[in-house]
């Protein structure tokens, strides 16, 4: 058992491994994601249309939010809610935390739609919401698309984070069987490698994303 | 002007020579098989409508663009490539540095280094580059400023000069290298018309008071006239016709010089050029090459 | 909430224990980070696809492995191989290697946003490779990347809260212990409150620094001028006497 590599136990732990990648890490990576991406719209929005006073206050929360480690807001809303699971915690937690992240990305997509935008559906007599879902986000959004990519690959090699509230997601099966085994090299060493494989090429593809888009504005 | 310099290589080596020069970007040939040669103390002007390949031959000169054949010989020396026993060698990086240290270039859009003064940019390759000291540099930077006129200007950043005085730093950051050979790429190019005299008067008296041979891509056909001994006429990557100021502005022999001299310089309204085309006079041998 | 003070103030010496150790593993992991980050970001432009090759390499990988991951490697996989790492020391390795990379992309797009015309100036006055970096481009690109470094700091100074995994007793730690003697919304919420102080004071910092590279780039003032008070009336005096 003393080797450097053991093939017998990496083979063993690669099923668990990819048990909690697949039941943890994929699922709230899917989920926070797509609650950062309609609260980080709604958050921004509304950092636009509420009167000054409201919006300062707002956009110190999220200020705040973005500021502080999501490790401890896990650890915070863990203890502060007792009765909810700590993996829907980690999805609302991971969420709010990358809402935060995005709103600043759609600030910048909604302040990019050219002025005469406004003026055009002003000139229409065009509602407020009208205006919003109809001319304004549409093509506020469609910039967007490659950060809110970004902004899920890094959510996805943070979600480890969740072991500190004791939810058993890829990084902590790796050690818990580590511990088991008495030998670490080879979960901790695949589960490295998994992240490595899942995000590498999905970065790749968020980057010719980005370029296609860059290309056609 | 006649060659009279003391060179080791002999009086009669040129001061650049290009031979069977070729430059590709791609597909896109833009210069095949180029030979001329600039003697030394010459002041040659390319003109050619854009695209024709004259910065590029600036650029090669200054190794910021690679050869695709052929090859640059400074005062007889390679400049980047060789031929060694009939086969075209690179040149390592050192040797190109060695021989880019002749070499100077003012820039059409000036690439003062905005980290550093005036006086910083002026000094920095006298010091770090030809080890001069720091004293001697910025005595000799403060000449040069005195030359252009911003003698009071030593501490200001390039961002906060003018176009027209940032050129005036570049001409004389070019110069404190004292260069052999002078590479001025449409160094007015940039700037607002009212103060293009300004820099290119500078220029004439550098022209005037050195021997630096000079070669100039400019559209300013006034100072083409002033300045060079020879002008050459570019087309699609070729010469098309070369002679002195007088002959080629007076006389050009080619229809498509005078069409590019009626494009650029003729007063669009009236048709007529800004100087007084003199005379036919009977061409005579030896007067162009 | 009296009891709460008192028990704060009894927990203190323990609590800025652990903020102290958090900058620490902050300021450590940074300037590693850094040092990572100009080595690989400069390699990573090479013209020589082995050099360039091994440097995104490296830079892929520290990206892509996950922070945790990297940091449980540091800390139980290499004292397997027999490499026993102080917890911080793993813990500040893991924090400069993974932020590192990440630097080391914002250093290469930086300085390849330097203007050209700024390389070829370089070549004019035959300046040396390393001349050019260090006395002509690096100092320029220095002012474009430091936003974006400034985001990598925060996310840093975040990320050090994920230690107390490796047995060290960060101020994420601490606020456990005091929350045992107070409750969990005075604790975590003084937690969260001392963080983004922490990731205030060095968003300010390096504010100061963008301020002052930018200022010698000669664009804006210098830092200097933007600290002081200005007498609002100098730019009036200025327009007088040129009108005079």
């Amino acid at each position: 058992m003393n080797e450097f590599w053991n093939w017998d136990l990496a083979f063993e732990a690669l099923p668990r491994l990819l048990t909690s990648f697949l039941t943890v890490t994929l699922l709230v990576t899917v989920v926070s994601t797509a609650i950062a991406a309609v609260l980080g719209l709604v958050l921004a929005i509304l950092r636009m249309s509420l009167p000054k006073p409201l919006a300062m206050i707002l956009k110190f929360i999220i200020d705040f939010i973005r500021m502080t480690p999501i490790v401890v807001q896990l650890i915070f809303a863990y203890f502060a809610f007792t009765n909810i699971t700590p993996l829907t915690i980690g999805i609302i937690i991971f969420g709010i935390h990358y809402a935060t992240y995005m709103a600043e990305v759609y600030r910048a997509g909604i302040e990019s739609v050219p002025k005469g935008q406004w003026e055009a559906t002003t000139a229409l007599s065009m509602s407020r919401t009208r205006t919003w879902v109809a001319v304004i986000i549409p093509q506020a959004v469609r910039a967007t698309v490659p950060a809110l990519g970004n902004y899920a690959i890094s959510m996805f090699k943070e979600t480890p984070f969740l072991l500190m509230i004791g939810v058993v997601e890829m990084v902590q099966a790796g050690l818990i069987f580590g511990g088991n085994n008495f030998k670490y090299i080879e979960a901790i060493t695949l589960a490295g490698v998994i992240f490595l494989l899942a995000s590498y090429p999905t970065s790749l593809l968020i980057g010719r994303l980005e370029k296609r888009l860059a290309f056609k504005h | 002007m006649p060659s009279n310099t003391d060179s080791p290589n002999g009086g009669n080596v040129p001061a650049i020579r290009f031979d069977d020069v070729e430059k590709r970007f791609g597909d896109t040939v833009v210069l095949d098989g180029l030979n001329f040669t600039v003697n030394k103390g010459d002041r040659v002007t390319l003109i050619g409508p854009s695209g024709s390949g004259k910065t590029t031959i600036l650029r090669l000169v200054m190794t910021l663009e690679e050869l695709s054949g052929g090859y640059i010989y400074i005062d007889g020396e390679p400049l980047s490539h060789d031929n060694v026993d009939g086969k075209r060698v690179e040149l390592n990086e050192k040797h190109k540095n060695e021989i880019r240290k002749r070499i100077g270039m003012v820039f059409q859009q000036f690439n003062l280094f905005p980290n550093m003064t005036v006086m910083e940019n002026i000094i920095e390759a006298p010091v770090h580059v030809l080890g001069m000291s720091k004293d001697d540099a910025k005595e000799r930077a403060r000449g040069l400023l005195q030359q252009v006129g911003l003698a009071d200007k030593e501490d200001a950043h390039p961002l906060e000069l003018s176009g027209g005085q940032q050129q005036r730093v570049a001409i004389a950051r070019a110069l404190a290298m004292d260069p052999e050979i002078l590479l001025l790429d449409e160094v007015t190019s940039a700037l607002d018309p009212e103060i293009v005299g300004e820099v290119l008067g500078i220029l004439k008296h550098v022209a005037d008071t050195t021997d630096i041979t000079m070669l100039i891509v400019t559209h300013e056909m006034q100072f083409a006239r002033d300045v060079s001994n020879r002008i050459l006429m570019f087309d699609g990557g070729r010469i098309v016709e070369e002679g002195t100021p007088e002959e080629f502005f007076t006389h050009p022999k080619e229809q498509r010089t005078r069409d590019f001299l009626q494009a650029v310089v003729a007063d669009p309204i009236t048709g007529a050029l800004p100087w007084q085309p003199g005379p036919a006079t009977p061409t005579r041998d030896g007067d162009t090459l | 909430m009296d009891s709460n003070i008192e028990a704060l103030v009894a927990a203190l010496p323990r609590v800025l224990d652990g903020v102290w150790i958090t900058i620490q593993l902050t300021l450590g992991g940074a300037a590693l980070a850094m040092v990572i980050a100009v080595i690989f970001g400069i390699l990573a432009r090479s013209s020589r696809t082995l050099v360039r090759g091994f440097a995104r390499t490296v830079i892929e990988f520290f990206r892509g492995t996950s922070l945790v991951v990297q940091i449980f490697w540091f800390f139980f996989v290499l004292p397997q191989l027999g490499v026993e790492l102080h917890p911080m020391a793993a813990g500040i390795l893991a924090l400069g290697l993974n932020y590192g990379a990440y630097a080391a992309e914002v250093v290469r797009g930086s300085i390849n946003s330097v203007p050209t015309g700024q390389w070829e100036a370089t070549t004019a006055l035959s300046m040396t490779r390393a001349q050019r970096m260090r006395r002509v481009i690096f100092p320029q690109a220095w002012a474009l990347m430091i936003p974006s470094l400034t985001n990598l700091l925060i996310h840093l100074l975040k990320g050090t809260a994920v230690v107390g995994t490796i047995t060290i007793t960060d101020l994420t730690f601490r606020l456990d212990s005091l929350q045992r003697d107070t409750n969990t919304f005075f604790a975590y919420g003084l937690g969260l409150v001392i963080y983004f102080v922490l990731a205030y004071i060095l968003t300010l910092i390096m504010n100061a620094l963008e301020v002052q590279a930018k200022h010698r780039l000669g664009r804006g003032e210098s830092l200097k001028e933007a600290l002081s008070l200005r007498s609002p009336d100098t730019g009036v005096e200025a327009g007088e006497a040129a009108k005079s």
